[in-house]
C-alpha cells in the first residue's frame, strides 16, 4: 500500500529527559520518525521537553514544543495544531502512558486525532501484564506463575502459589522502574509496596522466578499487511535476574541451534499479531531454560525502545525510520534498506557477519549510599557498543570503549594475603552480580577456577565463560614474556582477539608507545570493515565502518577534506546528550560547507551514530589507539576533540604529540584553561577576580592552604567532568577526612581548594571565539545558589534578576579570557556574582552542557557556528557580527534526577552532579517558564485532576489550594524564608513548620503552625507527610548532622511524589511559578525565537 | 597443536588458515551461505554435493551438533570455511562438537580465515573453482591447480548421484521440543488434522511420491506431519514405476548442480504432469518443473545463498522471508503459455515460484522446508497438500 493520503499531519511525542531507563536512543528514533515523515510530506508537529536533542532542532519538524509532556500540555498543542494522527511509538514509556492519557480523558476524540502505529489496544494489552498473561496464554506462550495485586495483603496471601525468590514488576512504569526480587517476606514487602506506589495504576506483579534462564530479545518489525521481519537476535551474557538494560547482551544471539531460534522467530512474530501491533517495531523478550531448552515469554514493547536502537545500530537497519513509513501506510515490501544504497528492500532481514556487544555502564560512584546490586530495576546510565569479527574481540573493544579505567580483563580482586577473605569476596561477586562481575568472572579463571564452578555461581552460559576463560589464558601465557619475543604471528593473534595496545603493555611490562611501535614495526594493523546488513552479499557504498584484524580493509578512503569528529562515548552522568548534540551539529555544519565528515563513537544509543549523520561512521572505542588507527587510514584535514567531552579531551595532548591534525582550541590553551596555577596567573594579568584558591599535593598542605583562604572550601580533584568527588567542607576536620577518604592525591593529580563564596548567584556563560571576534551565545543565571554543581541547578536564559551592568561586565570578562586563552571554538564560563563583585570560577574552552539549552533559547546553532570557526570561517564571515540577542522569552532550564531509582540515597544536592537529564520550560516571564520546566521535570505544582469520566475533558490546570506547605529551613535562610512565606499563604497554602522557621515566619506576622521534628517525637512532620497532609516540602539544611536527620523528610517525598525543593533560590522560584501554574499556554520554538522588533 | 590449511580459489587468490576437519585436500565449487544458524542442515543438505561452502557468521559450531539436525545422514558439502570455531560448544541439545564431527565425517575444512573478504571475492567474481588443503605437506600450487581443475557445476547431473538407490518410506514427523514447543506443535497440528480429515477419495491418507534429486529430510517431515504417507524414489525412477504406486501426489525435491543434464527426470516429469497428477517442486524440483514445462534454466553468476531472502506471493501481496540456496534460476523470459508466475524475489526481482494454469503443479524456488531459515513459506506445503486431497 502507498502512504496514506488521508491524514497530513502527525504529531509525534518525545520521551522527554534522560532518565535511567529512557535515554537519547529516543532522541535517535524520534528524529528519525522525524525526517522520515517530513520527507514523505507530512506536516510534523512535535512536543518533547528535551532542550538537548536533536530532534527538537528547528529544522526537524513544522512545528516543534518544548512543552512539558503532560497530557493537559499536549492537549493545548492539539488544539492549537489540529493533527490528524498522533505517532506515539518513538517517545518510550512517557510517550506511550502520555498517549493512553490522551486518550482516557477523550481528547484524542474531541479533535479526531487518530493513533498510528499502535492502538490504545494493543498498548494496554502489552502493558498490562495480567492481560498479556492472558493474551500469552491463547497464542500458547508460556508465561511466568504470575499474581496481580493491588494491595500488599494479597501479595503476601498470595505468595505460596509463586514461591520464593520471586520477581516484582509494577505495571506502566519505565526501565522496571521499583520493580525487584524478594527472596523472603520482607522483601515482598518492601518491594511490593514501594512498586504499588510507583506504578501508576497502583498494581504491581510478582512472578515465578525464572533466575539463572538464558535471556534473548527479538526485534521485530511488522508492517500494515502483516509482513514480519527479524531485525535481530540478541542474547544476554548475563542470564535472568539483571533487567536488560543492565545487563551485557550480544548480538546475534549465538547458542540457540536453528530449530530453536526459528521457533523463537515465529513465537515473536505471533506475540505482535495477537497484541495488534498494527505497524512498526516492537522487541520481544525470552527466557530459555538451558537445561532442556523450555522458552517462556517475559515482555514485549509495542513501541521502538533501547534494544531496537542497540538493533539498529548492530545491523544498520533503522529500524525507528522503517517504523515511521510503516505508520503512515507503507508495506516494507515498498520501502528500500538504506544501508545497501536501495540494493536491498527493507524487507530483508539483516545478516551480520559479526559479534556485537554491548555493556552498560554505572555511576554508583556518584551514590555511595545506592544499592549496587544488579536486578531488575535498571539502574546504568549509559552504555557502550563494540563490533568485532569475533565475541572476544567485541567484547575486549567494549570493555575499553566504557572509559571505567580498563583496558580489558584488569584485574579488580585485591592483591591480599589472605586468601580466604579473597575467595569468600569472589565468591560473593560472582554470585551477587553488580558492575563490575565480568571483570570477576575473568579473575576467577585468572585464580584457576573451572568454567563448570563459575557456571553454576554466576549462570552464565558455558559459551561465554569458555570465550573468556580463552582470554584469561592468552594473558596468563604472556607472563614473563619479553616484547621482543612477540612476532607477527603471536601479535597478529592477540589482536585479532581484542587486546588493546594498552592492556598488552601492562601484561609485557613496557609503556603503550612501545609496544604500539613494536606493533606497528611487525606490520600489524587493524583493517576496517563495513556494517552492510547483508554479510557482504550485496556491495554497499555506506561508510559505516568497525575495526577489527583481518586480511582486507574496505575502508576506501577518499581524497576529500575530511574532518573528524570524535563523540563523547557512553552516556554518564555529566557527559551524555549535550555533548552528543555538539557533535552531531558538528558533523551536519561541516558536511554542508563541503567537508567529508567522520564520526567516530561507540554509544549505539545516540544520533552521531546513525550511519548518515556524518559521511562515515567509525563504530570505535574512544580510546588513542583505536582513535589513531582511524587517523592513520583516513588522513583528515582536521580532528574536533572539543565537542566530546572529557572522553577526546583527555585524549588531545597525546593525538597532537602524535601528529594528529587537532582543529579549534589547541590542546596547550585547554590545558592553561585547566591548570589551577596557570589560570590564576591569566587571571591576575586580566585584572579579573577570582574566589581565594590553592592548589594542593598531599594533605598537609592543603590543610595548611584552606588556613590562608578560609573555610568553607570547595574541593575537587583536578581535571574532572561533572563533580567528581567534589564537596564543600565546613572546616578542618572535614578537609581531613576529605583528603583521606574521598581523594587520592599526588603531584600528578593535585586536589584544588576553592574558596565556597555563600549567597552568591553562579552565571554560566557560553561564547564563541573564531580567534578575532568573540560572541556571547547566552547568559544564564542560575536558580540555586552557587555550590549545587551547574549540571544540576536549574538555570534561566535570560537570567531573570542580574543587573544589564553586571550582565555587561560578565560578557567583557568573557571576551577578555576568550582572547588571553586564545580560543577558537566554543568556550564556557562560570561566574559568581556576590553583591557587586564578579568571581570567575571556571573557563573551559569546548563545548559545554548548556549548548544546545542555550541554541534552543536563542535559535542561534553554536555548536555549528564554532565548528566552522574551527575549519576556518570568521564569525563575520558566517555573518555574526554580535552576541546574541536577549530573547523576549524567558527559558527555564531544569534537571531530572535519578533518586527514585535508588532507593535510600538522600536527594540532596551539592557540588557533585546527580541529573541525568534536563528538560527546557519557556514563558513570557521567569515564572511561567520555571513552572513548564519544573512540570517537564514531573514535579506537578497544579493540583492533579481526576478524569471526570464523561469523555470530555478539561486540560485546565488548577492551583494547589486547601494545601499544605511544610517549611523547615537553615538558620541562614531564615530571613529569606519570610518572603516565600507570604508568597505561599498569598497563593492558598497553609503553613506547617518546625520550631525555628515557624517562629521566624509567625514574627513576620504569617500564620504558620508548628509541627514537631522527627527527633522531638510523633506526631511529626513524618506522619503528617505519610497521612497526605502536605503537598509541598521546602527542607533546606547544612552540615552533615542536619543533613541526617531531614533525610527521611526528603526520602518520603521523593516517594510520595510530593514537589520539594532543598535550597532557598528554589523555593522564590517555585513561588513564582505557582502564580503561572493555572495558564497552561503553549509555544512553539519559532515563536520563542521570533523577535518582537 | 593448530594445523595449517589453505584455501585457494581457481583464480589464484589464496587465504590461509588453520585446519578444523581432517588433513588432506578438497575440491568443489566454492560458494556462501549467509544463514546465521543451522550449519548442521546446510552440512547436510544434499544440495552442496560438490561445494565448499563458506559461511559468513564468524562463530561456527557454538551449538555443537547433534542427532536431530540433520538434513540427510551424511555430509555432502566437500568442505566448510569459516572464520572461527569456538573451542567449548554449549546447547542441551549437542552430543558431539561441531570439530570431531568433521573428522569423523572425513571432512576437509578451514578456519582463522577472513571470510568477509572471500565472500565479497566471490559475490564480485561469482562462484568458482576451490580448493582446500589442510595439514603437513599443504601447497599453494598444488591446490591452485586442484582449483582449476575442477569442471565446475553447469552441465553436471548431479542429482542422480546423491539421490538414493533404492525406493523407501519415509515415516517420521518434525522434531519437537517436548513441552514449551506448544506453539509450533499446535500449529502443525492443526495443519495435519486438516489433511487427516480430509482424506482422499480412496479413504486414506494421502500417498506422496517425492523424487529424490537430493531430498532434505525436513521436506519429508512436513509431509508427515500433514498426515501423508510419502515414498522416495530415485532420480531416475519412470513415470510407469511412479504410476505403480499410485500417488496422490508428485513431489520434486531439491538437489544440486544443473538441471538441464536431468533429462530422464525431465520427460518422467513431463508424462505424469499429462495425468494431471498434482505436482510440487521446491528448488531443482522447481526448476525440473520449469524444464518440463517447456521453459529454460541458466546459471546465475553468484546465485541465492542466505535465510533471509524477502519473497512476494503475487496472489496475497504478502511478503515472506525464506531460505534460498540456489545457482541455476528459471529464466522468466521462457515461461510461455503454461506457466504463471506465483513469487517473485524482493531483493533481484527473479523468479521465485510459478504454477502450470492446465495442471495442479507448482514449484518454488527458495526453501520452504527452511532448515535452516524462516517458517514463513511453509504454507505451501499445506496448499500442496490440500490440492492433492482435492482431486
Amino acid at each position: 500500500m502507498p502512504k496514506r493520503s488521508d491524514i497530513e499531519s502527525v504529531l509525534i511525542i518525545g520521551a522527554g529527559p534522560i532518565v535511567i531507563g529512557q535515554a537519547c536512543e529516543f532522541d535517535y528514533s524520534g528524529a528519525q520518525a522525524c525526517k522520515a515523515l517530513k520527507e514523505e510530506g507530512y506536516r510534523v508537529i512535535l512536543v518533547n521537553s528535551n532542550p538537548a536533542t536533536i530532534m527538537t532542532d528547528p529544522a526537524m519538524a513544522d512545528a516543534i514544543y518544548i512543552e512539558p509532556i503532560d497530557w493537559r500540555v499536549v492537549a493545548r498543542i492539539i488544539e492549537r495544531e489540529k493533527p490528524d494522527a498522533l505517532l506515539p511509538t518513538m517517545g518510550g514509556q512517557t510517550a506511550l502512558n502520555c498517549a493512553l492519557d490522551l486518550n482516557r480523558e477523550g481528547v484524542l476524540k474531541a479533535h479526531g486525532v487518530q493513533m498510528i502505529g499502535a492502538t490504545p489496544a494493543a498498548i494496554d494489552m502489552a502493558e498490562d501484564r495480567e492481560k498479556f498473561r492472558i493474551a500469552m496464554g491463547e497464542i500458547g506462550l508460556d508465561t511466568p506463575r504470575a499474581l496481580i495485586v493491588h494491595e500488599l495483603q494479597e501479595a503476601i496471601n498470595g505468595i505460596a502459589e509463586i514461591g520464593y525468590p520471586c520477581i516484582i514488576r509494577p505495571s506502566f512504569t519505565m526501565g522496571g522502574s521499583g520493580g525487584g526480587i524478594a527472596y523472603n517476606q520482607d522483601e515482598l514487602r518492601d518491594i511490593v509496596s514501594r512498586g504499588l506506589d510507583l506504578s501508576p495504576t497502583s498494581e504491581v506483579l510478582i512472578e515465578q522466578s525464572v533466575l539463572g534462564w538464558k535471556e534473548y530479545e527479538m526485534e521485530v518489525v511488522r508492517d500494515a499487511a502483516d509482513n514480519c521481519i527479524i531485525i535481530c537476535s540478541i542474547e544476554n551474557l548475563d542470564p535472568m535476574g539483571i533487567h536488560t538494560g543492565d545487563s551485557i547482551t550480544v548480538a546475534p544471539a549465538q547458542t540457540l541451534t536453528d530449530k530453536e531460534y526459528q521457533i523463537m522467530r515465529n513465537a515473536s512474530i505471533d506475540v505482535l499479531r495477537k497484541i495488534g501491533v498494527d505497524t512498526g517495531g516492537s522487541n520481544v523478550q525470552f527466557a530459555i531454560n538451558p537445561a532442556d531448552g523450555a522458552m517462556i515469554i517475559i515482555e514485549m514493547n509495542p513501541r521502538v525502545s533501547r534494544s531496537s536502537a542497540l538493533a539498529s545500530k548492530a545491523t544498520g537497519f533503522p529500524i525507528a525510520r522503517v517504523a515511521a513509513k510503516l505508520a503512515v501506510g507503507y508495506t516494507l515490501n515498498e520501502l528500500r534498506n538504506e544501508i545497501t544504497g536501495g540494493q536491498t528492500p527493507a524487507s530483508f532481514e539483516p545478516s551480520i557477519d559479526y559479534v556485537v556487544t554491548k555493556i552498560p555502564r554505572f555511576t554508583f560512584e556518584k551514590f555511595p549510599s545506592a544499592d549496587n546490586r544488579l536486578t531488575t530495576q535498571m539502574k546504568s546510565v549509559g552504555e557502550v557498543m563494540a563490533i568485532g569479527r569475533t565475541f572476544k574481540e567485541s567484547l575486549q573493544k567494549a570493555m575499553r570503549g566504557l572509559e571505567i579505567g580498563v583496558s580489558g580483563f584488569d584485574p579488580v580482586l585485591p592483591e591480599t594475603a589472605d586468601e580466604e577473605a579473597r575467595d569468600v569476596l569472589l565468591q560473593r561477586e560472582l554470585r551477587e552480580a553488580r558492575e563490575q562481575r565480568l571483570w570477576y568472572v575473568g579473575d576467577a579463571f585468572r585464580l584457576g577456577q573451572s568454567i563448570e564452578k563459575l557456571h553454576e555461581s554466576t549462570r552464565i552460559d558455558l559459551w561465554f565463560l569458555s570465550q573468556i576463560q580463552e582470554l584469561i589464558n592468552s594473558e596468563l601465557a604472556l607472563t614473563n614474556v619479553a616484547l621482543d619475543n612477540i612476532d607477527a604471528s603471536s601479535m597478529r593473534q592477540l589482536k585479532r582477539d581484542g587486546f588493546s595496545d594498552i592492556r598488552l603493555a601492562a601484561l609485557l611490562n613496557v609503556t603503550e608507545q612501545a609496544l604500539r611501535k613494536h606493533r606497528l614495526a611487525l606490520g600489524v594493523k587493524p583493517v576496517y570493515k563495513r556494517v552492510d546488513s547483508c554479510a557482504a552479499e550485496f556491495s554497499t557504498s555506506t561508510a559505516y565502518l568497525y575495526s577489527t584484524y583481518e586480511q582486507y580493509c574496505e575502508a576506501e578512503p577518499t581524497q576529500r577534506d575530511k574532518i573528524m569528529v570524535l563523540g563523547g562515548g557512553p552516556n554518564r552522568i555529566g557527559q551524555g546528550i549535550e555533548f552528543d548534540y555538539c557533535c552531531v551539529h558538528a558533523a551536519l555544519a561541516l558536511r554542508d560547507d563541503g567537508f567529508e565528515t567522520i564520526m567516530v563513537n561507540c554509544n549505539p544509543e545516540t544520533v552521531s551514530t546513525d550511519f548518515d549523520t556524518s559521511d562515515r561512521l567509525y563504530f570505535e572505542p574512544l580510546t588513542l589507539e583505536d582513535v589513531l588507527s582511524i587517523v592513520d587510514v583516513e588522513q583528515p584535514k582536521g580532528l574536533i576533540v572539543q565537542y566530546g567531552g572529557q572522553t577526546p579531551l583527555k585524549l588531545a595532548r597525546d593525538l597532537l604529540a602524535a601528529g594528529a591534525p587537532i582543529i579549534g582550541t589547541s590542546p596547550e590553551s585547554i590545558d592553561l584553561a585547566e591548570d589551577r596555577e596557570r589560570f590564576q596567573q591569566l587571571i591576575e594579568k586580566l585584572g579579573l577576580k577570582q574566589p581565594p584558591n590553592r592548589t594542593a599535593r598531599n594533605p598537609e598542605e592543603a590543610l595548611e592552604l584552606a588556613q590562608q583562604i578560609g573555610y568553607p572550601l570547595v574541593v575537587r580533584p583536578s581535571y574532572v567532568l561533572g563533580g567528581r568527588a567534589m564537596e564543600i567542607v565546613q572546616q578542618e576536620s572535614e578537609l581531613a577526612r576529605y583528603m583521606q577518604e574521598a581523594v587520592s592525591v599526588s603531584n600528578d593529580s593535585p586536589v584544588l581548594l576553592d574558596r565556597f563564596l555563600n549567597d552568591a548567584i553562579e552565571v554560566d556563560v557560553d561564547a564563541i571565539c573564531d580567534g578575532k571576534d568573540v560572541i556571547i551565545g547566552g547568559i544564564m543565571q542560575h536558580i540555586e545558589e552557587a555550590g549545587i554543581h551547574s549540571g544540576d541547578s536549574a538555570c534561566s536564559l535570560p537570567p531573570f534578576s542580574l543587573s544589564e551592568s553586571v550582565c555587561e561586565a560578565i560578557r567583557e570578562q568573557v571576551r577578555m579570557m576568550a582572547h588571553g586563552l586564545g580560543v577558537l571554538g566554543l568556550m564556557n564560563t562560570q561566574f559568581a556574582i556576590q553583591g557587586d563583585s564578579i568571581y570567575v570560577l571556571e573557563v573551559n574552552p569546548r563545548a559545554s552542557r548548556t549548548v544546545p539549552f542555550v541554541s534552543k533559547a536563542t535559535g542561534v546553532p553554536l555548536a555549528k557556528v564554532a565548528a566552522r570557526c574551527m575549519a576556518g570561517q570568521s564569525l563575520a564571515s558566517q555573518g555574526i557580527t554580535g552576541d546574541v540577542a536577549r530573547p523576549d522569552f524567558f527559558s527555564v532550564k531544569e534537571s531530572v534526577f535519578p533518586f527514585a531509582k535508588f532507593p535510600g540515597v538522600d536527594p540532596t544536592l551539592g557540588p557533585e552532579m546527580k541529573s541525568t537529564g534536563e528538560v527546557m520550560g519557556s514563558g513570557k516571564t521567569f515564572g511561567e517558564a520555571f513552572y513548564k520546566a519544573t512540570l517537564g521535570a514531573s514535579t506537578d505544582l497544579s493540583e492533579r485532576r481526576v478524569s471526570s469520566g464523561s469523555g470530555e475533558y478539561s486540560p485546565d490546570f488548577e492551583l494547589m489550594t486547601g494545601t499544605r506547605a511544610f517549611l523547615s529551613v537553615r538558620e541562614q535562610d531564615k530571613t529569606g524564608i519570610v518572603d516565600v512565606a507570604r508568597q505561599l499563604v498569598e497563593t492558598g497554602f497553609e503553613l506547617i513548620a518546625t520550631d525555628g522557621t515557624q517562629a521566624a515566619i509567625v514574627a513576620a506576622g504569617i500564620p504558620c503552625e508548628r509541627v514537631n521534628k522527627l527527633q522531638q517525637g510523633q506526631p511529626h512532620v513524618l506522619d503528617q507527610i505519610k497521612n497526605n497532609l502536605i503537598h509541598l516540602v521546602i527542607n533546606t539544611t547544612d552540615g552533615r548532622q542536619a543533613l541526617a536527620d531531614s533525610y527521611y523528610i526528603r526520602q518520603e517525598a521523593l516517594g510520595l511524589k510530593i514537589p520539594y525543593t532543598t535550597t532557598l533560590s528554589g523555593a522564590t522560584a517555585m513561588c513564582a511559578a505557582l502564580q503561572w501554574s493555572t495558564k497552561g499556554e503553549v509555544y512553539n520554538l519559532a515563536e520563542i525565537h521570533r523577535k518582537s522588533v | 597443536m593448530s594445523r595449517p590449511a589453505l584455501l585457494v580459489l581457481a583464480d589464484g587468490t589464496c587465504f590461509e588458515g588453520t585446519a578444523i576437519g581432517v588433513d588432506g585436500k578438497t575440491v568443489g565449487e566454492v560458494v556462501f551461505n549467509t544463514a546465521m544458524t543451522g550449519y548442521q542442515e546446510i552440512l547436510t543438505d544434499p544440495s552442496y554435493a560438490q561445494q565448499i561452502v563458506t559461511l559468513t557468521y564468524p562463530h561456527i559450531g557454538n551449538t555443537g551438533v547433534n542427532a536431530d539436525d540433520i538434513e540427510s545422514e551424511q555430509i555432502f558439502a566437500k568442505g566448510l570455511i569459516v572464520r572461527d570455531v569456538p573451542t567449548l560448544h554449549s546447547n542441551f541439545r549437542a552430543n558431539e562438537s561441531l570439530g570431531a564431527y568433521l573428522q569423523r565425517r572425513h571432512i576437509v575444512a578451514i578456519s582463522g580465515l577472513d571470510t568477509r573478504a572471500l565472500t565479497r571475492h566471490l559475490r564480485d567474481k561469482g562462484a568458482q573453482g576451490g580448493c582446500i588443503m589442510a595439514g603437513p605437506g599443504i601447497e599453494q600450487a598444488t591446490a591452485h591447480s586442484a582449483a582449476q581443475s575442477f569442471p565446475g557445476l553447469a552441465g553436471m547431473d548431479l542429482a542422480r548421484v546423491v539421490s538414493c538407490q533404492q525406493a523407501y518410506e519415509w515415516t517420521v514427523g518434525s522434531w519437537r521440543l517436548e513441552g514449551a514447543l506448544q506453539r509450533a506443535a499446535e500449529a502443525v497440528t492443526k495443519a495435519r488434522a486438516q489433511a487427516m480429515a480430509a482424506t482422499t477419495s480412496t479413504g486414506s491418507n494421502p500417498h506422496i511420491v517425492a523424487m529424490d534429486f537430493g531430498v532434505k529430510q525436513n521436506i519429508l517431515r512436513l509431509f508427515i506431519d500433514r498426515g501423508c504417507r510419502v515414498t522416495v524414489v530415485p532420480a531416475n525412477t519412470t513415470a510407469d514405476d511412479i504410476r505403480a504406486l499410485q500417488p496422490d501426489g508428485l513431489f520434486l525435491s531439491n538437489g544440486p548442480g544443473d538441471p538441464e543434464p536431468c533429462d530422464y527426470a525431465i520427460n518422467t516429469i513431463r508424462e505424469l504432469l499429462a495425468d494431471k497428477l498434482p505436482t510440487f517442486g521446491i528448488c531443482l524440483g522447481y526448476q525440473l518443473l520449469a524444464l518440463a514445462s517447456g521453459a529454460s534454466t541458466l546459471k546465475m553468476k553468484f546465485g541465492h545463498h542466505g535465510a533471509n531472502h524477502p519473497v512476494l506471493d503475487t496472489a496475497s501481496g504478502r511478503v515472506m522471508i525464506s531460505s534460498q540456496n540456489h545457482g541455476f534460476a528459471v529464466d522468466v523470459e521462457s515461461l510461455g503459455d503454461q506457466l504463471a508466475i506465483t513469487h517473485i524475489s524482493q531483493f533481484d526481482q527473479s523468479l521465485q515460484g510459478i504454477r502450470r494454469l492446465d495442471v495442479p503443479a507448482m514449484g518454488f524456488q527458495g526453501h520452504p522446508e527452511a532448515s535452516p531459515g524462516p517458517h514463513d513459506v511453509q504454507a505451501l506445503f499445506d496448499q500442496f497438500v490440500a490440492q492433492v486431497v482435492a482431486v
